[in-house]
């Protein structure tokens, strides 16, 4: 049995890269450290059904095809769509990022993330004011304040509060817990806001006017007796622990950025901590959820300057979003042809979307089998990084870490940085007249 | 692969060579006395300017900070972008070109190498992954020790040997190639909001003050022998009277041995640390107090970080700073503090012609460069894209080679504060061939301790040449200052490795150029003693696995590493 230590989590933003997994003859016989999300990710490679042969769609369902056919049919997609959309890209390496982005710029088409479906408002609203951050280790080093709003991590990222936030000792914070306050603020008592100092349970879709309303109450205004559900009192009292502590942080997931209001919910708050640093230190950060969603948005900005939503067809780098983000694409029906990587928008985008991507031709790469697979004409079948293959992940706080190899892929299957590449110089073959 | 340059006017300061007429032979990508054969080209340079390649020292073009300045301001993307051509990718950005553009751009004016000066240890991988996106240049990174929390414990326990082994394995760790100090324990202190705005000021936390800091590393750098002294952005970076700060900062190393003879002290973008004045009422430059004391000592180098009078975004590990802009101006602000290292901040400033501060700014900047005497002392850059953006070199030239050039700012395009409080409108100096050449190339290359492969055209030297479209027999650069501007944007020829990589200002090859790392060899047991501190701190403090912290060398594509035999460090 070989022993695999330090291997990081190619599950979610939190990125731990502590895992140990043990592996026996091609089999993954135990992951220690990792929270349930992961463990599953790491046993699911012990699951039999896994496709292995590239297939395209005949007259009679799937057939399955050579890799050089299926990389041709993606090429000639590509080459022929005016506008093809290439999408996903969150849970593949940055190496695949950065021949994914040569090849939308090679065929004029947009390159879009999860961002656009996520945390995007909150990447707008960071370009409206900015982002007073930190990473996570000064997090576990020196805040006594941790907030987590409209975010659940006890379901969504299991090991955030014991490796960085609420647990850990740190060299400013030596009793862990007990030298540290937790405040949650949510639409409902969450798992997260049952282990919380103070929970602050805020009406749907009343964010932006708690968020206000802090920020309101910190710069001298009178409050009304209640916002947002929230009593007048609990207001007061909580942002008097912001002022007092000696390093806060706020948390915030997708429950603040995608209810009403969306950016300018993550506006308020980000203004808000700006606020506060008049007072203590304090930062904010967002709780990206797939692991290498805030890879794909580094490597975009530096190779093209704009975050996600990246528009090639007229040669230039254009970003506007709502207007080249994935979903406005699909359900005006702008794209003519669609590359998915590494996401599953027929498993969550909205149904005119997905409408619109069954009508029109759609290649996949994609260990899993998925809703988007069985939408799609040609899927390829991919080897899995963080497991099978190595390279960059960047986590939450854009700390850049190497996911490991520990296992090779099956025969016949490669990374999808390797099957881009064949599409791209297939691409070119056939521009050039081949 | 052979090349010949003929007849061109060959300005090579390291070589003594002044504006004489000359062949460059080059073969296999290195300067050579004579081909073997016929040459596969010939580039007539008659009445035209040739010299090393551009060298730039200093210019936040690439890394984690970089990047996130790209990401929050698509305005600037918006405001100019490059189109896809043939062979050459597609890419945006002002004030933060994105990176493939930063390869063409530099290298169309004449640049072949281009570091990056501010690079977090723990985003290092970062910056390595995006330098491999800068095509053509030769680059290095370096790592930055302000805040480091092993320096900072081991100058609090007295131990250099130790020191001396972390500083070495941080720039392995890190594949860096200098010793990097930002506003050096101001980045710690800014963990808990706070600043140090004096030499003196104590770490919170950990006993020591930024002159231990500065001393203690600077004397750590040379036991190493690196190529490089320290490079240093002292405290107090952009406060009116800061100049005071700057002098007692240079003082320090005054006595450092140094076995090389450089210089033991690389002080950056100057002008943000001559201000005088105690209030932005009462500012005015003190580029006369640090230009006297520098020509007055030979242990320091500086470059100037000339204000452009532009709308850029700025960004330095200096947090503490950052958030003092972000207050004088209320625009958009990026925080991002590292853990156990450092405080990287942005937000975007617009330089005003009509304002007086950013005016006296712009003053500073060239008076520094005209109060110092001798040119390899004080070298030109921007602190891209702090002062301006690095595509303004051009016309910085222009303006330090032709007095009536910055007459006409003076008199019609900056604020009257000028003539009042700086001493730039009684300067006459002006920059000779000789000099341009000097502070765009060779001084860097002896600076960085690079000087036997790079800034030079000696026989031997890697054949990274620039030919401007520029008599200088025939031109007055005095007169025809926007000829000397043009000339310096888009060069005749740019040859990188013995490859013409720019024709006509067009970029038309874009190879991957080096990337330079220092690994110091320290003592086993040394270095085996420093880790075990090493490993107690990775498991308790930071928020990554030691075994996942250091850069694999795969992320340097054509890494260059720079051996150097350090076992007598104690």
């Amino acid at each position: 049995m070989e022993t695999h230590t330090d291997v990081i989590c190619p599950f979610c933003g939190t990125l731990c890269d502590d895992i140990e997994v043990q592996v026996e003859g091609g089999r993954i016989m135990d992951v220690l450290n990792a929270c349930k999300l992961g463990t599953a990710k790491f046993m699911s490679m012990n699951k039999k059904h896994r496709p292995l042969k590239p297939r395209v769609r005949g007259e009679n369902g799937f057939e399955e095809t050579t890799v050089e056919d299926a990389v041709e049919r993606v090429a000639r997609m590509l080459v022929e769509a005016k506008k093809p959309l290439l999408y996903g890209w969150s849970t593949t390496e940055c190496e695949a990022h950065s021949v994914g982005i040569e090849l939308a710029e090679e065929v004029g088409g947009v390159i879009d993330s999860h961002s656009s479906v996520c945390h995007g408002p909150s990447v707008i609203a960071i370009q409206d004011v900015g982002y007073p951050s930190v990473t996570l280790g000064e997090v576990k080093n020196r805040a006594d304040l941790d907030i987590y709003w409209g975010s659940n991590p006890m379901h969504a990222h299991p090991r955030h509060m014991s490796r960085y936030s609420r647990y850990p000792r740190g060299y400013f914070r030596e009793r862990g817990q007990a030298d540290r306050t937790v405040v949650v603020i949510d639409v409902r008592k969450t798992d997260t806001a049952s282990i919380a100092d103070k929970f602050l349970q805020v009406e749907p879709g009343g964010d932006y006017e708690l968020a206000n309303a802090f920020r309101a109450a910190l710069n001298g205004v009178e409050l009304p007796d209640e916002v947002a559900g929230v009593p007048k009192k609990d207001i007061l009292q909580t942002l008097d622990i912001m002022k007092e502590a000696q390093f806060g942080i706020l948390f915030f997931g997708v429950g603040l950025t995608m209810s009403p209001g969306k950016h300018r919910n993550i506006d308020c708050a980000i203004k808000l901590v700006a606020d506060l640093n008049r007072y203590t230190k304090f930062s904010i950060m967002a709780m990206r959820g797939h692991y290498n969603v805030t890879g794909f948005s580094e490597v975009l900005t530096w190779q093209s300057g704009f975050p996600f939503g990246v528009d090639y067809t007229r040669g230039r780098p254009w970003y506007n979003p709502g207007e080249t983000t994935s979903i406005d694409l699909l359900t005006r029906g702008e794209v003519d042809a669609c590359l998915v990587i590494g996401a599953d928008p027929g498993g969550n985008f909205p149904r005119r979307a997905v409408e619109h991507f069954a009508r029109i031709p759609t290649a996949t790469l994609e260990p899993h089998e998925t809703p988007t697979t069985y939408l799609s004409d040609v899927v390829i079948p991919t080897a899995i990084a963080g497991i099978e293959v190595e390279g960059t992940a960047y986590r939450m706080d854009a700390v850049p870490l190497q996911v490991r190899r520990f296992m090779d892929p099956p025969e016949g299957v490669y990374p999808d940085r390797e099957i881009l590449k064949m599409i791209l110089d297939k691409v070119r073959e056939i521009k050039n007249g081949a | 692969m052979e090349l010949e340059i003929k007849n061109g006017t060959v300005y090579d300061p390291l070589n003594k060579v002044d504006g004489e007429r000359m062949d460059i032979l080059i073969r296999d990508g290195r300067i050579v006395e004579k081909l073997k054969g016929k040459a596969d080209e010939t580039i007539d340079a008659r009445g035209r300017i040739v010299m090393p390649g551009g060298i730039e020292i200093h210019s936040h073009f690439a890394g984690g900070k970089e990047t996130a300045g790209r990401l929050f301001r698509p305005e600037d993307g918006a405001r100019t972008t490059y189109r896809r051509l043939d062979g050459m990718r597609a890419g945006s950005g002002y004030s933060m070109p994105s990176s493939f553009t930063v390869g063409y751009l530099y290298a169309q004016m004449g640049y072949t190498m281009a570091n990056t000066p501010a690079m977090p240890p723990l985003f290092a991988r970062h910056t390595h992954e995006e330098l491999c996106d800068v095509p053509i240049l030769d680059k290095a990174a370096y790592p930055t020790y302000d805040g480091n929390w092993f320096v900072m414990r081991y100058l609090k326990e007295g131990d250099p040997g130790k020191l001396a082994a972390c500083t070495a394995w941080f720039l392995k760790a890190t594949k860096g190639l200098v010793v990097k100090l930002v506003n050096p324990g101001g980045t710690e202190n800014w963990g808990w909001g706070r600043n140090a705005v004096s030499i003196d000021e104590p770490v919170i936390g950990f006993d020591v003050t930024p002159a231990e800091i500065v001393k203690g590393l600077a004397e750590a750098n040379e036991r190493l022998g690196l190529p490089h002294s320290i490079h240093l952005h002292p405290n107090n970076l952009g406060k009116p009277g800061n100049f005071e700060t700057t002098l007692q900062t240079l003082e320090l190393t005054r006595n450092v041995p140094v076995k090389n003879g450089r210089q033991s002290m690389y002080l950056t973008h100057a002008q943000f640390h001559s201000f005088g004045g105690d209030s932005w009422k009462s500012f005015e430059s003190r580029a006369d107090e640090v230009a006297k004391y520098i020509n007055g000592c030979d242990h320091v180098v500086c470059d100037t970080g000339n204000v452009t009078l532009d709308e850029t975004t700025t960004m330095t590990s200096d947090g503490p700073m950052e958030y003092f802009l972000h207050n004088l101006t209320h625009l958009k602000w990026m925080n991002k503090d590292v853990e156990l290292e450092t405080a990287p901040g942005i937000t975007p400033f617009i330089y005003s012609r009509k304002n007086p501060v950013h005016s006296v700014q712009w003053a500073i900047g060239l008076e520094l460069a005209l109060l110092i005497e001798d040119p390899f002392k004080v070298l030109l850059a921007t602190d891209h894209p702090n002062g301006g953006p690095f595509t303004r070199y051009p016309r910085i030239i222009a303006w330090l080679m032709s007095e009536p050039y910055r007459r006409y700012y003076i008199e019609e395009r900056v604020h009257e504060a000028v003539q009042k409080q700086s001493s730039l409108a009684t300067l006459d100096r002006e920059y000779t061939f000789h000099d341009v050449a000097v502070v765009t190339r060779a001084g860097q290359a002896r600076a960085l301790g690079l000087s036997e492969h790079k800034g030079h055209l000696g026989v031997g030297a890697h054949a990274d040449v620039a030919i401007y479209d520029l008599n200088p027999s025939e031109i007055d650069p005095s007169r025809d200052y926007k000829a000397v501007e043009k000339a310096f944007s888009a060069t005749a020829y740019t040859v990188k490795d013995g490859e013409v990589v720019v024709r006509d200002g067009k970029v038309v090859a874009s190879p991957q150029g080096r990337t330079y790392w220092a690994n110091p060899i320290v003592d086993h047991e040394l270095e085996r003693e420093m880790e075990k501190d090493i490993e107690q701190y990775f498991k308790k403090y930071y928020s990554v696995n030691l075994a996942n912290y250091p850069v694999q060398k795969s992320y340097l594509e054509r890494g260059r590493e720079l051996k150097i035999d350090a076992r007598d460090v104690k």
